[in-house]
């Protein structure tokens, strides 16, 4: 039988667990240059001819005491699973920072194995280690590594691969605290020794004279008994009594006293000769007080630009081929002697808005994640939050609540997860219910052919393709300004408070590997919110297709909703077909249009538009004026999340309660707005 | 005794942490990232919307909002 092997993968945040995790297991999994990019454990498998490994990757922390959800999963792995050994990634070139956490690593007694990545970046900043003599100083066995190269990464798998590592706990004493400390640790250590805990008994002690909550709540279920008995509490309290500094002052000692050591260490295996970094040129303007913001805006104008322009391409393409295939599906359906009924149900229903979702979603998702993906792993987005923080905090809400933001132009969901950042919980709640004022891609090409048909007009040239984006870029800080609004509002209201200190890591720039990034993001991404789509899109073409061909009396189900709706939209510049389509269009934003069509032609099935000039004049036909159109944008940007959004935030939250505020505060505004809109059109013309 | 916090530095002058003056769970962050006593600090860019800079911090770029620089008392090299 093959023995498996686990081993945790830990480290401070953004110094390349991932994509270290993703070479040894062959995972895919995207990593990005800001720290806060995996938040969630990942577990993959190594495999030689002998044995396999099983590898967690955890998300980055800088310390064992964590401050956030997804330091506490790093905390919880490290210190109560069951795992072979833990290999710790460093940043060669911050080093010294990284001991910190190599450091309480040592004091946890589990084997150990320092990865020292990036060593090529410390090279070019001019920072040499003695690895040797690191290893001799920590006691543990160092690799160097530098995930960019092939040959090191082998390296390093086979050195993990040859590693043999030390069984149970270590109980040495690695770090030396001042004397009355240690007197305090070493009685009640020994104390612990009856109990059979697979937990450095050393640490424990810490952290019971440390008094951390969390840490005895853990035990005490591990153990099934309350571990604070009587005796133990008496000797804590005296330990305590008997310090030379108050229990306030405690962390300060420990972590004085670590990074003491960190630096005597540091000191003696690193020689660097200081370099002023390369990023400070580059800051200086990106953090510019006047090209700060404009580069920001230009940056995501291009990108909106490139999307717009390139993806109608593969669009029209994408089309022809599900209309060739549909006729081959049919024909087939046809020869295996189904009911009619249920053929023209799979093939108007099922198939025509799955295939409707893909063609109009994919090729615009894989043109936007790249060109984001570059963005990310250019280290770009940590600046976009510093430029906006000042912001934030007037909103009572955390800086990196704009990386979130940054996330949900791709895809809602991702924004939504990815709020795990935010330490506060009260900040988290508000990035989380905010997140759907940032259109997502799925919005965007519907957005788009609005404004070009009726802003824009449809002549084909460069002129009006920069004046379609400069609309879209208007209407996105629209979005961010409603984010900016109801952020304020919310922390005023509902949900009340302070803003929360947090720092920001500004992490260093590096070259994105456009190849692999491309590769990554359509796997990782595109591949990914294309799937969540189309298992939304199946029921949802079921759906429609019944409303749609059912009829009660003269007329479908479906116009009976339609008319019934009519003067609920009509109050707010819309109609009854464009409000059922959003109704109907909430597994996916791209349906909506497609449902929009249908109402007007009253057909039993989506209509594709051959042209947008056909498409307008369809709409002018329905009684579409420019008040309609605005409208109906308005109402894209600001309306409930998509159905995969609302469990995103269901399973973010854990509460439905948040769900209903997220899908109300939205459409609240976007109603609005529209009614504010159309009375004073109304009352003008 | 000096009364000097990280937000009075200017910016590109270097100032050395004397004591965190907090208890917030922030106190301990700015420790783990290894802004302990003696440490080097720099302050080199301010934010274009303001209340926060960034320092380099032990060859790393942390930004902090002033808030909580005020609360790291430091001296001047």
């Amino acid at each position: 039988m093959k023995k498996t092997i686990k081993i945790g993968l830990s480290g401070n945040p953004n110094v390349g667990k991932s994509t270290i995790f993703n070479y040894l297991t062959y995972s895919k999994q995207h990593t990005g240059n800001w720290a806060g990019k995996t938040v969630e454990n990942k577990v993959g498998i190594m495999k030689n001819q002998k044995k396999s490994y099983e590898i967690y990757d955890l998300p980055g922390t800088y310390s064992l005491l964590p401050h956030s959800e997804e330091e506490t999963l790093a905390r919880d792995f490290l210190i109560f699973e069951e795992y072979d050994y833990n290999v710790v990634v460093c940043d060669a070139s911050s080093l010294l920072r990284n001991l910190n956490l190599v450091l309480q690593l040592k004091e946890i007694g589990r084997d150990l194995v320092l990865c020292l990545n990036l060593i090529d970046e410390a090279k070019k900043k001019n920072i040499f280690i003695d690895t040797k003599k690191l290893e001799q100083k920590l006691g543990i066995k160092v690799i160097t590594c530098c995930a960019h190269s092939r040959k090191s990464l082998i390296n390093l798998k086979n050195e993990l691969i040859n590693y043999k590592s030390k069984k149970g706990i270590s109980n040495e004493t690695f770090i030396k605290y001042p004397e009355d400390f240690e007197k305090a640790i070493e009685e009640v250590s020994t104390y612990l020794s009856k109990y059979d805990l697979n937990i450095n008994k050393r640490w424990l002690a810490i952290n019971l004279l440390r008094e951390d909550k969390t840490i005895i709540n853990k035990v005490n279920s591990i153990l099934d008994r309350d571990i604070m008995d009587f005796e133990l509490k008496e000797m804590i309290s005296n330990g305590q009594k008997n310090l030379s500094f108050s229990l306030d002052e405690i962390d300060d000692v420990i972590v004085r006293t670590l990074n003491d050591l960190a630096s005597s260490i540091y000191d003696d295996v690193v020689s660097e000769e200081r370099v002023s970094f390369k990023e400070r040129y580059l800051d200086k303007i990106f953090t510019s007080k006047i090209w700060g913001i404009p580069i920001m805006l230009l940056f995501l104008g291009i990108i909106f630009l490139i999307t717009i322009k390139i993806s109608n391409y593969p669009s029209e393409w994408l089309f022809a081929c599900f209309a060739s295939l549909e006729k081959v599906l049919f024909n087939w359906l046809v020869n295996i002697n189904l009911p009619p009924a249920l053929i023209d149900l799979l093939i108007n229903g099922v198939y025509k808005v799955t295939t409707w979702v893909i063609s109009v979603m994919l090729p615009p998702m894989m043109i936007f994640f790249p060109l984001f993906t570059l963005l990310e792993d250019f280290g770009y987005l940590p600046r976009i939050a510093f430029n906006l923080d000042g912001i934030f905090k007037k909103c009572a809400s955390c800086g990196k609540q704009s990386l979130t933001m940054a996330m949900g132009f791709g895809c809602n969901c991702v924004g939504i997860t990815g709020a795990r950042i935010i330490d506060s919980k009260r900040e988290r709640i508000i990035a989380i219910l905010t997140n759907s004022f940032i259109p997502c891609n799925g919005k965007f090409p519907t957005i788009i052919a609005i404004i070009t048909m009726f802003f824009v007009g449809l002549s084909n040239n460069f002129s009006s393709l920069i004046f379609s984006t400069g609309i879209l870029l208007l209407l996105v800080l629209l979005g961010v300004f409603m984010t900016f609004l109801v952020s304020k509002i919310l922390s005023n209201t509902l949900f009340s408070g302070y803003p929360s200190s947090f720092i920001l890591e500004l992490t260093p720039y590096r070259r994105p590997r456009i190849v692999k990034t491309i590769i990554t993001s359509i796997f990782d991404r595109t591949l990914f919110v294309l799937f969540r789509a189309i298992t939304v899109a199946i029921p949802a073409g079921f759906l429609i297709w019944i409303l749609a061909n059912i009829n009660i009396g003269e007329i479908s189900i479906f116009q009976h909703l339609i008319n019934f709706v009519d003067p609920f939209g009509r109050l707010f510049g819309l109609d009854g077909v464009i409000v059922i389509a959003f109704l109907l269009g909430f597994p996916a934003n791209e349906i909506i249009m497609p449902i929009m069509l249908m109402g007007y032609l009253n057909t039993g099935t989506l209509v594709d538009y051959s042209s947008l000039l056909e498409l307008k004049t369809l709409l002018i036909d329905n009684g579409w004026t420019i008040l309609t159109a605005i409208s109906v944008i308005i109402m894209f940007i600001m309306h409930y999340p998509c159905s995969t959004a609302c469990l995103t935030i269901k399973k973010e939250t854990n509460s439905w309660w948040c769900v209903l505020l997220s899908c109300i505060i939205p459409t609240f505004f976007g109603l609005l707005i529209c009614l504010i809109i159309n009375i004073l059109f109304k009352g003008l013309v | 005794m000096n009364n000097l916090s990280l937000k009075d530095i200017l910016i590109d002058e270097d100032a050395y942490v004397c004591k965190i003056i907090t208890n917030d769970a922030i106190k301990r962050r700015l420790l783990d990232i290894g802004l302990s006593f003696n440490t080097r600090v720099r302050p080199l860019y301010n934010s274009v919307s303001g209340g926060i800079r960034a320092y380099e911090i032990r060859n790393s770029l942390i930004a902090i909002r002033d808030e909580d620089a005020q609360n790291i008392l430091v001296r001047k090299a």
